[in-house]
């Protein structure tokens, strides 16, 4: 991580000293995190940990308290709503619990990017809408039913479709795989790598699933009390030296990491 | 025990303050975004058909039963004093200044001040108001402005409509309980109506109509906290909107006919 200067330049995304808190409660406490085009970059860390609040300060959906954050080198913290608007445009996001619109069918949810934000015609929508669907593994029939009306794993489907929808040059994951069975979480995997490589797209992750992470990162950071406490290419995560990471990936109960639940 | 409750009165009149603050920007942009592109026709096509065509049965059913018991009640009164010609007059301008535009209101309010909150404060804590965002759609633009314009819009349609089922009910009682002649009770109906009693009506219906979409909108943008969250939205836009319909009611009222 000595060539750290020159990628700082071209970063994709770029955060420097991003802080969050809800009152009195400090959920990102100075997170430095650099992604380069085309990369993509997933973040690891325990429930409540701030991987969500995270990604939602990258997309401007919440303000954090002080830091800096560049989208392709522009600073985006105090944007206006017109700038944000067309940062906005630059960005997918696969909401971790899908946050598909209720009141319309699964087509509609995944053309509504094409339509109201870029204007394309409803009929042409609607293909491109079958063909992300088809992606996702969803037949056109699919189209024509309500979010309500599908599994949850379908409407993770349909959330990465929609996400995908607009060919976006950076896409957020949240959880993509979690609730999925694993054949489909591993079709998912593909996916996203398949996105990354075709559309040259740049990626950040959010995921509890070490195998999901080995396979569509190529850096892995874990956060842990509001901050990236590690991060390095998914090859060293097996021999990271930190005793907090071992312990996640590997699942265990005792370690450094102390989970808030009382012995009954 | 003087100090407690002083706290108490100042921190309830911060709050409400506060919270009339919030209603009132949150009004403002509101109206500031309605002027601004892109339109969201198809929505606000949708929301005046949930609005106006919709609460059609609900407001109908209100006016004709109003309008039949006000001239039922009048009877009582005025023939007393030998003065029924005046009912058929009573029934109307009450109608047409006050009750029609009130019940209209408080029913439209009830029905869909209500659902209003519940849908975008379910979208609010399912992340759906985030995802448009995402996708480059301004959800204060793509959801609150089209209701907005559509309750200014349809209620004084809703208003103009119940004032005729109202009337329509009135003369009902009239011709075939009171023994009304038909066209007398017609001619006296219209003979003293002025253009006034009407549009001062109308000009209520509109402004009931932003208060109940505003109340609506409002409760549902800024709730959180999941079902029970949403549960509360969804009674303060009835609450609100009804308490501020018969506020702004008297103050209407005064300014068109207190001289
Ligand atoms: N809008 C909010 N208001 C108040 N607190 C919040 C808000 N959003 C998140 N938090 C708090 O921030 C902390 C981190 O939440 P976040 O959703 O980022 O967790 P996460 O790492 O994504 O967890 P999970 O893996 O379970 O999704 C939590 O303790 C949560 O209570
Ligand atoms: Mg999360």
């Amino acid at each position: 991580m000595n060539a750290d200067a020159p990628q700082m330049a071209a970063a994709k995304i770029s955060l420097r000293d991003v802080a969050k808190s809800f009152g009195p409660k400090k959920v990102l406490q100075g997170i430095d995190l650099d992604v380069a085009p085309g990369e993509s970059m997933v973040v690891i860390g325990g429930s409540g940990s701030g991987k969500s609040v995270l990604l939602k300060c990258i997309l401007g959906l919440m303000a954090p308290n002080r830091g800096s954050i560049r989208v392709d080198g522009e600073e985006t913290v105090d944007f206006n709503d017109r700038s944000r608007a067309r940062v906005m445009r630059k960005f997918g996001m696969l909401f971790q619990g899908g946050a598909l619109f209720d009141s319309l069918r699964v087509w509609e949810n995944v053309a509504f990017g094409p339509i109201q934000s870029d204007g394309m015609r409803p009929e042409q929508a609607r293909e491109v809408a079958i063909a992300k669907l088809g992606a996702v593994g969803l037949g056109p029939e699919i189209g024509e039913l309500f979010p309500s009306e599908l599994s949850g794993g379908m409407q993770k489907r349909v959330a990465l479709a929609r996400a995908i929808a607009r060919e976006p040059e950076i896409i957020f994951f949240d959880e993509p795989t979690t609730g999925l069975d694993p054949i489909m979480a591993d079709v998912i995997n593909d996916l996203i790598v398949k996105c990354v490589s075709d559309l040259g797209a740049t990626a950040v992750s959010i995921t509890h699933d070490m195998a999901s992470a080995r396979k569509i990162g190529h850096r892995i950071g874990m956060l842990y009390e509001g901050r990236l406490i590690w991060q390095g290419p998914v090859a060293d995560i097996d021999h990271s030296g930190n005793a907090h990471v071992d312990q996640f990936i590997h699942g265990r109960a005792e370690g450094p990491i102390r989970m808030q639940v009382r012995k009954f | 025990m003087t100090i407690p409750l002083l706290t108490v009165l100042g921190r309830m009149t911060l709050a409400f303050l506060e919270a009339a603050g919030a209603v009132t920007s949150f009004a403002f942009q509101a109206i500031r975004l309605s002027v601004q592109p892109p339109f969201y026709r198809q929505q606000l096509l949708r929301q005046m058909l949930e609005i106006g065509y919709y609460s059609l049965p609900v407001v109908g059913l209100t006016a004709i039963f109003t309008g039949m018991v006000l001239a039922l009640q009048s009877y009582t009164g005025f023939a007393r004093f030998s003065a029924e010609s005046a009912i058929p007059n009573v029934v109307v301008v009450s109608l047409t200044r006050e009750l029609g535009p009130v019940l209209a209101g408080l029913m439209v309010a009830g029905r869909v001040g209500a659902a209003m909150a519940a849908e975008i404060g379910t979208m609010r804590v399912t992340e759906q108001i985030d995802a448009l965002t995402t996708l480059s759609t301004n959800p204060f633009k793509y959801l609150v402005v089209p209701r907005v314009i559509a309750g200014i819009v349809t209620l004084p349609i809703l208003v103009l409509v119940a004032d005729i089922i109202g009337v329509l009910g009135g003369f009902l009682v009239g011709v075939y309980k009171l023994d009304f002649n038909d066209t007398a009770y017609l001619r006296n109906t219209l003979d003293f109506l002025e253009f006034q009693d009407v549009f001062s009506g109308l000009v209520k219906a509109a402004v009931f109509g932003f208060l109940i979409t505003l109340m609506g909108c409002y409760h549902g943008y800024t709730s959180k906290g999941g079902a029970q969250g949403v549960g509360m939205a969804t009674t303060n836009a009835v609450v609100s909107a009804s308490i501020l319909i018969l506020t702004f009611n008297y103050f209407i009222t005064e300014a068109f006919f207190s001289r």
